[in-house]
């Protein structure tokens, strides 16, 4: 026993276990902060996200992994949050990626509108098709309403204000 | 009125959220017709719903503090996006009615406090507390107040307790028998500190709060 009694022996493998317990349960302490650090990370680029698609409709939030109330996580448990968190900013930069390349489609159709009214009869560009807010359109008219058509007298209208709530 | 009394937090639960704090702020009750809606206090609900539309209520999760009780709320198992903030929740609802209704003194002063802070108070009757309130988590087979209809409690539940029993749900129902009913005659004001909100923001919450109360 290498000089110790047997008592003293028996003291020490406790303590050790103990003591290897202790750093283990520190070591999970130290992970479940990364992974909240890693959380808190996610839903800030989740939130600028949704601040960015404000006026051409909200990001669907897919369903949340857990159920429950508030409660201390487990490792495993945050683990889930992360990922589903991370899946769900991946999918709200792909919807933001799909809404502003469709946006610069009616754009770059507006554009075309404005320059050249007569090849774009009667075509429409409203301002939530270009993700700005409010409810204007623009709209190729013909000027002088039956005689412009018949002279090809063609012009692009901004309309503007919301219908009234009935 | 006193002043803001930092509450406890369970060893356990501290180390896992080292910022995580509760403070509170006991005063007396209004009583009679003083627990009717102020008119003054109306008006300031009045002011401020018009400080807030829809694109306010999109960018509130930006702004720092209540940024700071959405992380929390994903940290502790709750999704904001499902079950929302208390200021998210009081923000959306004055979309949907139009206003920041009024709906009587304690209910507008707890109102006005998460509005203008971004925490959320809660309202005890004080008299039924024992002992200093603190965080912790609920044990085996403990329930949400007293009497036969007091719901379980799930063992962990992140809960608001005075020295002897779960007071609150953390973000989550109140104790039914200590609600501040007809017959309270002294208020306990309750905040909880999400990580990253300074606490200068929790004791501005308990006294807009209390000079709502004391108005009266």
């Amino acid at each position: 026993m290498l000089g110790h009694t047997w008592s003293e022996t028996m003291g020490r493998i406790p303590a050790r276990e103990h003591a290897s317990q202790r750093a283990v349960a520190q070591a999970e302490r130290a992970a479940r902060a990364q992974l909240r650090d890693q959380v808190a990370a996610l839903e800030r680029r989740l939130a600028a996200a949704a601040v960015s698609a404000f006026g051409s409709g909200a990001l669907e939030p897919p369903a949340s992994p857990l159920g429950g109330g508030p409660r201390v996580l487990s490792l495993g448990e945050l683990e889930r949050v992360r990922d589903a968190l991370a899946e769900r900013v991946r999918h709200a930069h792909d919807e933001l990626d799909r809404r502003g390349a469709e946006q610069e489609r009616h754009r770059l159709r507006l554009e075309a509108m404005l320059l050249e009214p007569g090849r774009h009869r009667f075509e429409r560009v409203t301002q939530r098709d270009l993700g700005e807010g409010g409810c204007g359109a623009w709209h190729v008219r013909p000027r002088l309403g039956i005689l412009g058509m018949l002279l090809g007298w063609w012009q692009v209208k901004l309309s503007s204000g919301c219908p009234l709530a009935t | 009125m006193s002043e803001p009394e930092p509450g406890w937090v369970e060893r356990e639960l501290a180390l896992e959220f080292p910022a995580l704090g509760l403070a509170s702020l006991a005063l007396a009750a209004p009583q009679g017709r003083a627990r009717r809606t102020d008119p003054g206090v109306a008006a300031r609900l009045r002011a401020l719903s018009d400080r807030f539309g829809g694109r306010r209520a999109v960018t509130l999760r930006q702004e720092p503090v209540p940024a700071a009780f959405r992380v929390f709320f994903r940290h502790v198992g709750l999704d904001p996006d499902e079950q929302r903030t208390p200021v998210e929740e009081a923000v959306l609802e004055r979309l949907l009615r139009g206003e920041f209704a009024s709906r009587g003194r304690v209910e507008d002063a707890l109102l006005l406090a998460v509005v203008e802070t971004g925490v959320p108070v809660l309202a005890l009757d004080d008299e039924r507390l024992d002992g200093p309130l603190g965080l912790r988590a609920a044990r085996r087979g403990e329930r949400l107040g007293e009497g036969p209809l007091a719901p379980d409690l799930p063992d962990g539940r992140l809960v608001i307790a005075d020295a002897r029993r779960p007071v609150a749900v953390l973000f989550g129902d109140v104790a039914p028998s200590l609600r501040p009913e007809g017959g309270c005659r002294r208020l306990r004001l309750v905040a909880v500190r999400a990580p990253g909100v300074p606490s200068v923001h929790v004791e501005e919450a308990l006294w807009t709060a209390a000079e709502v109360l004391r108005a009266g």
